[in-house]
């Protein structure tokens, strides 16, 4: 598939997985993505702390939005910082102090849970309805939270019956089940437990969200390295100090690419979605070197998709 | 380096690490090494992968302790918390009356708070380690926390819950009418309008029901929570960080350590899981010659390969070497990169091997 199609299937894609599986980097490969083919890209990052910033090679991103590169622009949406902006928006600026100095908005979140989430949702449903940009890439909250945060729509309208945020929650709702706007992008590794939880968060995602899955990425694939599965012919010859390590290599790359292979399998069988795949990366720094290679793997890995009519 | 002394001395042991590195599996390795050394262990975890669970005999959520029956001397227990029971075994030990308690289970901010109240989950695990440690016979108690970005809650948790219960606004509302009327400004009038108007008026009644529910209960939770925190920074109780080599592991690793050392705690075990192995003593700059000496060949696609993980576990060694600085003297304890998850006894046992017994020393190179 064009990677131009690929990103314009909805105006926005919501990137979730666990923690530890790379959604930040499949945030910012994605947004690469979509920006080389042209499309006006924004990230939102909801919890902070993401090293989406330094993936850029700029700091920390703020509620301000700022151009992190051609056609990329990228800002934080934070719980708090949705609230403080509701409240302006309605009229109320000079409650939001009192109400987070009296404790009384950790009284609010408990009476409505999902109020926070909620918040965070409907200024994103906001931004998507401005039109401002083609795309925007939202990296969900890690852990399970994934689920509840999507989930926190539909949880608000059984617990709260009438007002303003009744209606937020209704065209959050409007937002997540309209494949048009938003569909959710799954990141995974080829590991036994993150694969059982993809499958598990996918299908919970469906049932009790009720939205669109775009597809899942699986990060950390190590990419194919020739001789590996000749070595022992390779190493004849080879002095012994040297041929013994890079005999032990080669078998331990094999066999994890054995396990990785029967995880790719298990997650095949598991959740029919187009699967993407990004590579390990050797290197430990995430900048944007690298973040430019994973959108070239990214890029390869959607062109080896069938355009579904 | 071995944590076997750990397991035989302390009382209780708190996992912490950011999600996905292990710790749950970590928890229960420790707790059955305490059971091999004739203690009475007990681990309670938050969220195990299924198969895990299965295997220490966990199926649901419970509020007592499962026996796991093994070839060891002493006895070997797990739980998975629940967050909501345990929240409400504590309402009935407060409570002045069964009614009273009952009528606070019933109120519906009340069923809200242990799912929604940021802090719930992380306090029950440290009210059911200290139930545990305090009531429940064990010698031995090992925590797993839940996978929380804001490192610290489970510190931070007890306190805040009891702020939230003492709120004074909801101090105010609790008074006779009269009272009430003299004592709420009219900002606060405005705020609870203001509320009432943006969520539904229900949803601030349901509060209000709670707190009135609550009152007389704010003393008994204060002074639990007090206990709670003082064991956490009694001698008895060692806090173990759990981490893996990649870069945003160490980071909250990192994290952790310093949010420790500012609560005064410290770090007293260290451990890595997943390491890669060292392969090579060569270093990954010449292995990188021998590839070009050899390019266009399959042989320079092995020394790229072994350049790679040399490479990398050259950083992964020193990254881990700067953080087992930072949380010096505690042991450094370097679990591999296993096979297969870890989803049955024998699996923990085979765990067991790296935590105590030699698994401090970085894996050995092949040949040497």
């Amino acid at each position: 598939m064009d990677p131009a199609r690929f990103c314009s299937q909805s105006r926005l894609v919501i990137v979730a997985g666990k923690g530890g599986v790379g959604k930040t980097t499949v945030t910012a490969a994605l947004a690469v993505m979509a920006a080389r083919a042209g499309l006006r890209t924004l990230i939102v990052e909801v919890e902070g702390k993401t090293g989406l910033g330094a993936a850029f090679g700029r700091g920390e991103l703020s509620y301000d939005e700022i151009e992190l590169a051609e056609r990329i622009r990228a800002r934080t949406l934070t719980p708090d910082q949705a609230l403080l902006e509701y409240l302006e928006d309605h009229g109320m600026r000079r409650l939001s102090k009192r109400l987070t100095n009296t404790g009384f908005l950790d009284v609010v979140a408990t009476a409505a849970p999902g109020i926070k989430d909620i918040l965070v949702l409907g200024k994103v449903k906001q931004l998507e309805r401005e039109g401002d940009v083609d795309l925007i890439v939202l990296d969900a909250p890690a852990a399970g939270h994934a689920v509840t945060f999507l989930q926190s729509a539909r949880g608000l309208l059984d617990a709260v019956r009438v007002g303003p945020v009744r209606t937020q929650a209704e065209q959050v709702q409007e937002l997540l089940a309209d494949p048009a706007r938003c569909q959710v992008l799954l990141v995974t590794l080829p590991e036994e437990t993150p694969v059982n939880e993809a499958v598990e968060t996918a299908d919970r995602l469906r049932e009790r969200v009720g939205v669109h899955l775009l597809g899942i990425v699986v990060n950390g694939l190590y990419p194919p390295m020739r001789g590996i599965e000749s070595a022992a012919a390779l190493l004849e010859g080879v002095p012994a100090d040297e041929a013994e390590p890079l005999r032990a290599a080669a078998a331990f790359r094999q066999s994890r690419n054995e396990l990785q292979r029967e995880q790719l399998g298990r997650l095949r069988e598991g959740l029919a979605l187009p699967q993407l795949r990004l590579p390990f990366l050797f290197s430990p720094e995430l900048g944007p070197a690298e973040i430019s290679g994973l959108a070239d793997a990214l890029t390869d890995s959607v062109g080896a998709l069938e355009t579904v009519p | 380096m071995t944590l076997a002394p750990l397991t035989r001395t302390r009382r209780v042991i708190v996992c912490c690490g950011s999600g996905g590195v292990g710790k749950t599996t970590t928890a229960a390795v420790l707790a059955m090494e305490g059971a091999r050394q004739g203690r009475r262990a007990v681990v309670v975890t938050i969220d195990p992968a299924k198969r895990l669970a299965d295997a220490l005999g966990l199926h649901s959520l419970s509020n007592t302790p499962t026996r796991i029956e093994g070839d060891w001397p002493g006895e070997l227990w797990a739980l998975m918390l629940d967050t909501k029971s345990t929240f409400d075994s504590l309402v009935f030990k407060y409570a002045p009356s069964k009614t009273q308690a009952e009528g606070i289970l019933r109120n519906r901010f009340y069923r809200n708070i242990s799912a929604a109240l940021s802090g719930t989950q992380e306090y029950m695990a440290m009210e059911k380690l200290y139930e545990l440690h305090e009531e429940g016979g064990f010698e031995l108690v090992i925590v797993d926390t839940p996978p929380t970005r804001n490192a610290l809650d489970f510190i931070d948790a007890p306190r805040r819950l009891t702020r939230f219960l003492d709120n004074r606004i909801f101090r105010w509302l609790m008074m006779p009418t009269r009272a009430y009327l003299k004592a709420v400004n009219v900002a606060t009038r405005t705020l609870l309008r203001t509320i009432s108007r943006v969520v539904g008026a229900e949803v601030v009644q349901d509060a209000v029901a709670f707190f009135q529910a609550f009152e007389g209960m704010e003393e008994g939770f204060r002074q639990r929570a007090e206990r709670v925190l003082h064991l956490l920074s009694d001698p008895a109780t060692a806090f173990l960080l759990v981490t893996t080599p990649r870069a945003d592991a160490l980071e909250e690793g990192r994290f952790f350590a310093a949010k420790l050392e500012e609560a005064g705690i410290p770090v007293e075990a260290l451990v890595v899981n997943r390491m890669h192995p060292r392969f090579a003593r060569i270093g990954a700059g010449t292995l990188r010659e021998r590839a070009a000496d050899h390019a266009g060949s399959d042989l320079a696609g092995l020394y790229e390969n072994l350049a790679d993980f040399t490479q990398l576990v050259e950083v992964e060694e020193a990254n881990v070497a700067e953080l087992s600085e930072r949380v010096r003297p505690a042991p450094l304890v370097r679990v591999p990169f296993l096979p297969s998850d870890v989803h049955d006894l024998e699996g923990l046992s085979e765990l067991g091997k790296y935590l105590f017994d030699g698994g401090g020393e970085p894996a050995p190179v092949p040949g040497s």
